[in-house]
């Protein structure tokens, strides 16, 4: 099962890699990573998605826990959240395809951010499910390039991580 | 305030700590520190031949005290030296911090001379690391590596220093932190009383209890509790091979070891139990034998420091996470007042027939209740292990390598106390042995200090006899002398039709009497039975001599009981080379 795991961690040199590395040691997945510093510099809030069974997903919050600098975890998938990711996708866009292409675009709420004689670079957000649904949207047209920043999520309403 | 610098801070720092031995070896990247221990520090440094005992040493000596062990290395090979030690500190939780010099900030990241990442080559076998960025940030960062190291569930802590932040001319405030607080770093300090009243009532409920303590009693320093706790009940108790000690091993109520090498009894009471309490054990490989055949029957309480040891292989049906100290303490209140209270009491009349069950397993197969090895005309290794424990009177500190040896000596001397038994139980690091006894010597330089190691495993530090002579610790090494790497040949002889790769040496061995000899100790050669006690006697007289005995024993001879694998229960053992349960 896929779930989503929202860490506030030390922003300390080498914090990251405790974590990546945790997870290559212990065989666990990762499917996405988002990492940031947030208002408080001392503290990055870094997203991950994984799967595992329940078993498997304990093992993780718990090993995550461990780690001196974890601050704090939360699944966000065990509650009511929103989740985005960003995706920036260069497509050849000439001829009759670049009227197509906006017209998906414009379908999925992307926005066109760079224009060029042959190409248009798009932007998107929304769930990694709707930039899947994109990517399969423009199969006619020639991807050149994809990048995603990974999933960052935050919980729903009152519940807050925090110090 | 004082103005010291970089390296006077370090030196000024583990006086502060209290620390009363750092175990190193010099390098470039060190110098700083070396010349500040040198001109100011009271702190007496052991200097080994070998980065990797350093942290054996400094390893041994906390198993047996109770306090961090301290390790000094340089950089680059240095610090990888230093990295199996760690490696064996951290599977076992033992405290420890080790100091490693970095090349100067500077140099960072260029390839520069014995340059390597420590922090990032030692991240998955530390429980914590710190780089020192600036000078001024030693005193904390040692303080809060004491704090990791020997706080929760214990282990070793890296903190690397570039050159540049020990400089003799950079001078700073010193001040010493007498307390650290971490905001992301809090170990339980109590168990949650819920769970252990829901525990007291399973455990008063149990017709077929087993106590299976582990490392973390002797961590906790609970083994006074645990031994309340199960002569409160009546209930039986097994020990892990990290737990050896923590509950007596010469009292009615004990099992033995459980596990590959477990005793019958042990592994028949735990597969045969319906209540199991686990006190700062983890379910290791090595005891469960095959997870989804572990002991059917039983329920689960487990208490644990570390969540993570909790349910990781083994489910708990109650689980406990807490300092063993505390859970034990609660338990043993609530146990007493449902007793008082409600009159809850074990079912006395199920475990007598329990106690029947068990005194026949153990009377059929234990291995103290009888000869359980074979005869021969050579010596036995069981053999040499009664004799160790007869000439010291149960009361040395044992030290082992890893092999044959190991389970010899785990399953034939009786620890009657925690601490007394110091072996690489996780890691399984040939080479400890040695370096360990000279650690634990250096603490207790008026004990019986014997280490317990095979022609294989000494080899691998053997030169820390050189070490003994510099800092004169007297202790004994008995060598069990097979001509094979035994455990080894042992599975070769299971396995593998007794094709024995890799596992002799055939006529390549040193002459050990003479090699001690060089070193400036006293060698002993014991072929023959009828001398072997005397010898070993001989041995232990000579109160301020390192004395290498060189044991002949039979090569052939087996551990057992050993689990049935692949597939085998707790219950599945081999009893003797053609005898299985």
């Amino acid at each position: 099962m896929r779930r989503i795991i929202s860490i506030l961690l030390e922003n300390e040199p080498g914090a990251l890699s405790r974590v990546i590395g945790l997870f290559s040691q212990r065989g666990y997945n990762i499917e996405t990573l988002n990492v940031a510093p947030t208002e408080d510099l001392t503290l990055s809030r870094l997203t991950l998605t994984t799967t595992g069974d329940d078993k498997t997903m304990e093992q993780i919050t718990k090993q995550l826990n461990k780690l001196v600098d974890v601050v704090k975890l939360v699944d966000l998938s065990e509650g009511a959240h929103i989740e985005r990711d960003l995706m920036l996708i260069k497509v050849r866009a000439s001829g009759t395809m670049r009227d197509e292409i906006k017209r998906t675009t414009d379908i999925f709420r992307g926005q066109i951010v760079d224009v060029g004689p042959n190409t248009y670079t798009i932007q998107l957000t929304g769930t990694g499910e709707k930039l899947d649904s994109f990517v399969a949207a423009m199969a006619e047209a020639d991807i050149l390039e994809v990048v995603r920043s990974g999933v960052a999520g935050i919980s729903r309403g009152e519940k807050v991580l925090r110090l | 305030m004082e103005l010291l610098s970089g390296g006077e801070m370090i030196a000024k720092a583990l006086e502060d700590e209290g620390v009363e031995y750092i175990f190193g070896y010099p390098g470039g990247a060190v110098l700083h520190i070396y010349d500040a221990l040198f001109k100011t520090c009271k702190v007496p440094h052991v200097l080994v031949r070998h980065e990797q005992a350093a942290t054996h040493a400094a390893d041994g000596y906390a198993r047996a005290t109770g306090k961090p062990g301290v390790v000094l290395v340089t950089s680059g090979p240095g610090a990888t030296n230093a990295i199996t030690g760690i490696a064996t500190a951290y599977m076992d939780s033992i405290p420890m911090v080790v100091l490693s010099g970095q090349v100067a900030t500077h140099l960072i990241g260029e390839d520069a001379f014995q340059e390597t990442d420590m922090v990032g080559i030692s991240r998955p076998i530390v429980k914590h690391s710190f780089m020192v960025r600036h000078a001024e940030d030693i005193p904390a960062t040692i303080k809060k590596a004491f704090h990791i190291a020997t706080t929760g569930r214990p282990g070793p802590v890296v903190i690397d220093i570039p050159k540049d932040c020990t400089r003799p001319d950079a001078k700073f405030e010193y001040h010493y932190p007498d307390n650290v607080k971490l905001r992301s770093y809090a170990p339980a300090q109590r168990g949650h009383t819920g769970q252990i009243r829901k525990a007291a009532k399973l455990l008063l409920s149990a017709k077929r209890p087993v106590i299976y303590a582990g490392g973390g009693v002797i961590l906790g320093e609970s083994s006074e509790l645990l031994t309340t706790l199960a002569r409160t009940l009546n209930y039986p108790v097994t020990n892990t091979l990290m737990g050896l000690g923590a509950y007596p091993a010469t009292d009615r109520q004990f099992l033995g070891m459980l596990g590959m090498h477990g005793f019958y009894e042990a592994n028949m009471a735990m597969h045969h139990s319906d209540v199991i309490l686990a006190v700062g054990a983890r379910f290791d490989d090595r005891v469960t034998n095959t997870v989804s055949r572990f002991c059917p029957g039983a329920k689960i309480i487990h208490i644990d420091i570390d969540p993570t040891s909790i349910s990781k292989t083994v489910a708990a049906d109650i689980p406990i996470v807490g300092p063993v100290q505390s859970v034990l303490e609660d338990l043993l209140d609530i146990i007493g007042s449902l007793q008082d209270k409600d009159a809850q009491q074990p079912d006395t009349g199920a475990l007598g027939r329990w106690w029947q069950q068990i005194e026949e397993w153990r009377a059929k197969h234990g291995l103290w209740t009888g000869r359980r090895y074979g005869e021969s005309d050579r010596i036995m290794p069981q053999q040499v292990i009664e004799s160790l424990y007869r000439v010291t009177g149960g009361d040395a500190y044992v030290t082992s390598d890893v092999g044959q040896h190991q389970m010899f000596a785990a399953q034939y001397y009786k620890f009657d106390k925690p601490r007394r038994w110091i072996n690489s139980g996780g890691l399984g690091t040939m080479g400890f042995g040695l370096p360990a006894a000279m650690g634990v010597k250096l603490a207790f330089p008026d004990m019986d200090v014997a280490c317990v190691t095979g022609e294989g495993s000494i080899q691998m530090n053997i030169q820390e006899l050189s070490t003994c002579k510099q800092y004169s610790t007297p202790i004994k090494i008995i060598n069990l002398r097979n001509n094979y790497l035994g455990m080894v040949k042992q599975w070769q002889d299971m396995q593998y039709e007794g094709r024995y790769a890799m596992s002799t040496y055939e006529d390549s061995l040193p002459d050990f009497i003479k090699l001690v000899e060089s070193y400036g100790h006293v060698g002993i050669q014991v072929t023959r039975l009828e001398e072997l006690d005397q010898r070993m006697e001989e041995a232990f007289a000579m109160k301020d001599r390192l004395v290498f005995l060189d044991i002949f024993i039979d090569p052939m001879e087996h551990v057992y009981p050993m689990h049935v694998a692949p597939n085998g229960a707790m219950k599945d053992m081999w009893l003797s080379k053609n005898e299985r349960t």
